[in-house]
């Protein structure tokens, strides 16, 4: 175990769906928990484009599409996959394991840098306006996403 | 003129007599068919058994053709003999004919195995149109089939039968399924896609007897297994039909022998097709046989000069979703073959190249046979692929679609079966006006096979022919790559009630946000009710209920029918909105009441205490149907609009629709409630109702169509119905009323709607009225959520400060 980070039992593993997310509190963090079938991957629940709850989103392979605008994360890396050309923006993701049917996540003691940028470099994307281009989303991804909002 | 006599009307002799015809007019044709029809696609006899096409979608030519050739047609008579001396053949119809030319198209026939009592009642043999047409008679879903051999026939049989709705096993005398085509790895991936397809496969099985009162009840194996069996099909391979050449005296082995130019050992008789044998080679498979044609067809005309040297043998299973490509020689026994594989058994993708001396060898392809056309090419040309090393299984990534197409060059060969080089297509589309795959298959033949180069077709006439039109509707996504048409009928025939069935039988087994909500809406619409429904495949809104905010708070829209509600209902309204803390209570624009910025956690509850049912406002479904006060109260009114209107969302509510559907009814034409632009609108005049679809008033502004004007409320509200079905059945996922409209074209809307047959109108009805009466109020999910977790967040085994 890394110093300054923790395992936290979180709940047994039939609470969480197969190919679905569940939100859990831990602390400051609000948690993603998807489940894989063969895994558990964890992510903040926040998409980094506008904040959006990740846990709500359609699970495809090992990512997940956000529900407010069809941004598409990777569970793994916690990258941006779509749009394309934001592959600086990321959402931390913690690393999970099983332990008798629960399923356990580890999370760093304080809320410090994350895993792929620091305080300053999250602010910044936050703050960024949207540039979400509707030639990057499939059509019907985009109509998906938007149609509810309407 | 010369008489010319050809004995079978196959798609061998058939094409050779095309080829014949483009040489000159020097003979008058006759030919023999016992069969008794015209001249057909026989590799398409699987599609016909799976109820895909129809007899008649498969004929190559028709009676005019042979009107327009002066070609004499006798079907249904069977040659029975031929006189080589004499130079006569005489029929069963008592017929003698004489000839100069002979050429012998016999074919071949199926191969029965020795098994005790197989002519029992249902045992079928699968090799012609009447053969076809007998078992499409007698299979019936629930059926137990047994189809006898596990080859190219066999497999297309089996799924054209569990299509069919019957129980199907297959039963192959040897330990791999296809084991002419396929290595023992390939035939193992095969088998795991049969049995996904619910297939049983049986391996290593002999059968010694066929058992039964009378008709087929069992069929037994070596050691004494047994199996039961409502009906057996026997696909045990073919032999080629040479009696009528032994008679002849010609020199017979397996087949007729011929030699370069496709002459047999008599001067005057020559032959084509699954009869003949070349180099010790029979072929089955119908590419070969077209390049024999050409060549017979110049030898026999006087043409003598090309010379047929025998052709790389490929085969392609024709099995929906289920992807087998092989072809050359496989093996890798000879020193000096290098082996290249590639599997991924999670996915079902088998790939193997066969090299010798650096040039392709052979190739199996099980899964994923999409670069068939590639290796085909490598295997004709023989080319070096010393400079390819790197990308002989994966092609360096295509920049766009088209770029299949522009690489090929016009001697490359875009359809294998016909043999028809993309120059020629082009050729085809400068020379002689083509701009229509149907026009293109009329004029050089290409896609008029086994199908799978439609669309190379339709890539080459898209980037030649400027206003060319794609025949095919686009696919779902790329994780399914099947039409929504297609998709429908696969699931309604198939009885497949899982997206994630479907996406592992005919996608890529993974599925992404828009293909799983789409699937689960045709599940839906489908089986309504009696599928599994998946919520990890559904939108949020779909999982919870509610309609997702930019904060990730949801809105609640409770059902308030044609808009008309009580003091009561307005005051449990208030309390909510207060119990809750609902952050804005808004009156919207289609007469709803929408409550604001709830927590996912509280639907449930809020729910509960408003004590109404789902508005539908989160969904592709049902909205409620916005009506003026009609004849109630207003001066003009001339229908009773409001009662109307609450009729019509009675009868619809809780149902699901490709896109969600906004209805509105008027009493008079001043048209207060804006029902002409709503997807369905019912507009009162004096004395009538007008129904009209397919009206828009938001991206896009579309005046509805009407659909038909009736007397009675009773009839309007029928008519609504039957449109909803129909658009229920028919449209696109997210395809809304106004566009399914526009493709569809309204003529034919009301064709197939209030002015179709009273059968079509009565499965209509049907069908909506049985997802009715299993549809049910989302919000009732307050009382059985679908999991402990559908509506609250996880709380944690253990503090974390």
């Amino acid at each position: 175990m890394n110093s300054g980070r923790t395992w936290v039992r979180v709940t047994e593993c039939k609470n969480i769906p197969l190919r679905q997310g569940r939100t859990v509190r831990l602390g400051e963090r609000e948690i993603a928990i998807f489940n894989l079938g063969s895994r558990f991957l964890a992510v903040e629940n926040r998409c980094p484009h506008q904040g959006g709850p990740l846990s709500d989103g359609i699970v495809t392979g090992s990512s997940v599409v956000c529900p407010l605008h069809a941004w598409k994360l990777g569970l793994e890396d916690g990258r941006v996959e779509r749009p394309a050309d934001r592959p600086h923006k990321c959402v931390e993701t913690f690393a999970t394991k099983i332990e008798n049917g629960t399923v356990v996540v580890e999370i760093p003691l304080t809320r410090g840098a994350t895993t792929c940028h620091d305080e300053a470099m999250i602010d910044l994307c936050v703050s960024e306006p949207s540039r979400l281009d509707r030639k990057e989303l499939s059509a019907r991804a985009y109509e998906s996403a938007f149609d509810f909002l309407a | 003129m010369q008489k010319l006599i050809v004995v079978g009307n196959g798609m061998a002799g058939v094409a050779c007599v095309e080829q014949i015809l483009k040489h000159s007019p020097k003979f008058e044709i006759t030919i023999f068919g016992d069969e008794t029809h015209v001249n057909y696609n026989r590799i398409l006899l699987s599609s016909v058994l799976a109820g895909e096409k129809s007899p008649d979608d498969v004929v190559l030519n028709g009676l005019n053709w042979y009107e327009e050739n002066g070609i004499r047609l006798r079907l249904g008579v069977r040659i029975t003999n031929v006189d080589a001396e004499a130079k006569t053949v005489s029929g069963d119809d008592g017929s003698v004919t004489a000839f100069d030319k002979l050429l012998l198209a016999t074919g071949s026939t199926p191969i029965v195995p020795s098994i005790d009592d197989v002519k029992r009642d249902g045992v079928f043999v699968f090799r012609n149109l009447d053969d076809t047409r007998a078992l499409l008679e007698r299979c019936r879903p629930g059926l137990k089939a047994v189809v006898i051999g596990g080859g190219l026939l066999g497999l297309e049989a089996a799924r054209g039968l569990q299509v069919q709705g019957c129980d199907v096993t297959v039963v192959h005398l040897m330990e791999t399924l296809m084991e002419r085509q396929l290595d023992p790895v390939g035939g193992s991936y095969l088998a795991t896609k049969m049995n996904q397809l619910r297939i049983t496969v049986l391996l290593g099985l002999s059968t010694t007897a066929i058992l039964g009162n009378g008709k087929v009840e069992r069929v037994q194996f070596k050691g004494g297994g047994s199996i039961p069996a409502d009906l057996v099909v026997i696909a045990a391979g073919i032999r080629p039909r040479v009696d009528l050449a032994l008679q002849a005296g010609l020199q017979v082995k397996r087949g007729i022998v011929v030699n370069d130019y496709m002459e047999t050992s008599h001067p005057d008789i020559f032959a084509v097709g699954e009869c003949v044998e070349h180099n010790n080679t029979c072929y089955g498979l119908i590419a070969p046989l077209l390049e024999q044609g050409k060549v017979l067809a110049a030898t026999i005309t006087g043409n003598k000069g090309p010379r047929y040297e025998g052709s790389v043998s490929a085969s392609k299973l024709k099995i929906m979703g289920v992807d087998v490509f092989s072809a050359g020689d496989f093996s890798e026994k000879v020193d000096g073959t290098e082996t290249i594989r590639y599997e991924d058994p999670s996915i079902g993708v088998y790939k193997k190249l066969t090299l010798k001396n650096g040039r392709l060898g052979g190739v199996i392809l099980v899964g994923d046979a999409s670069d068939s056309h590639r290796y085909m090419e490598w295997l004709r040309a023989r080319t070096d692929l010393g400079a390819m090393r790197r990308h002989l299984l994966f092609p360096p990534a295509a920049i766009d679609d088209g770029l299949d197409a522009a690489h090929l060059s016009d001697t490359d060969t875009v359809c294998g079966c016909m043999g028809v080089t993309k120059g020629a297509v082009i050729h085809a589309i400068h020379d002689r006006r083509v701009s229509t795959l149907a026009q293109l298959k009329e004029c050089t033949r290409a896609s008029t096979g086994c199908g799978s180069c439609t669309a190379l077709c339709q890539q080459i006439l898209k980037a030649v022919v400027p206003e060319f039109q794609e025949e095919i509707k686009k696919t779902l996504c790329k994780c399914v790559p099947f039409s929504e048409d297609s998709l429908r009928e696969i699931l309604r025939s198939q009885k497949l009630k899982s997206v994630q069935e479907v996406l592992e039988i005919y996608g890529d087994g993974i599925g992404c946000e828009v293909c799983k909500p789409a699937l689960s809406y045709m599940l839906d619409m489908l089986w309504c009710g009696d599928h599994d429904e998946d919520r990890s495949a559904r939108f949020i809104n779909d999982r919870v209920h509610a309609n997702i905010q930019k904060d990730g708070s949801f809105s609640v829209v409770p059902r308030i029918r044609g808009g008309v509600t009580s003091p009561d209902e307005l005051r449990r309204i208030a309390d909510v909105a207060d119990k809750y803390q609902v952050r804005m209570v808004k009156i919207t624009g289609s007469q709803r009441i929408d409550l604001l910025g709830v927590n996912k956690s509280d639907l449930p509850k809020i729910w509960a205490d408003l004590g109404m049912p789902s508005g539908q406002a989160y969904t592709k479904g049902v909205r409620m149907v916005k009506t003026c006060v009609g004849t109630d109260f207003c001066r003009f009114g001339t229908q009773d609009s409001t009662s109307a209107g609450i009729e019509l969302e009675r009868r619809l509510e809780n149902l699901y629709t490709p896109h969600k559907v906004k209805m509105g009814a008027v009493g008079c034409p001043r048209n207060c409630a804006e029902a002409t632009v709503k997807d369905i609108g019912l507009v009162g005049q004096e004395g009538s109702w007008q129904v009209v679809v397919g009206g828009a008033a938001g991206k896009t502004v579309r005046k509805a169509d009407l659909l038909i004007t009736v007397a009675g409320t009773d009839e309007a509200l029928e008519a609504a119905e039957l449109f909803f079905q129909y658009y229920r059945e028919h449209a696109n996922y997210l395809e809304r009323t106004y566009d399914f409209v526009e493709r569809i074209g309204i003529e034919k809307v009301r064709k197939e709607t209030v002015y179709a047959t009273d059968m079509s109108k009565q499965g209509l009805l049907d069908r909506l009225r049985k997802s009715k009466a299993l549809a049910k109020d989302a919000w009732l999910e307050r009382n059985e959520p679908r999991t402990a977790t559908q509506f609250v967040q996880i709380t944690p085994m253990e503090v974390f400060a």
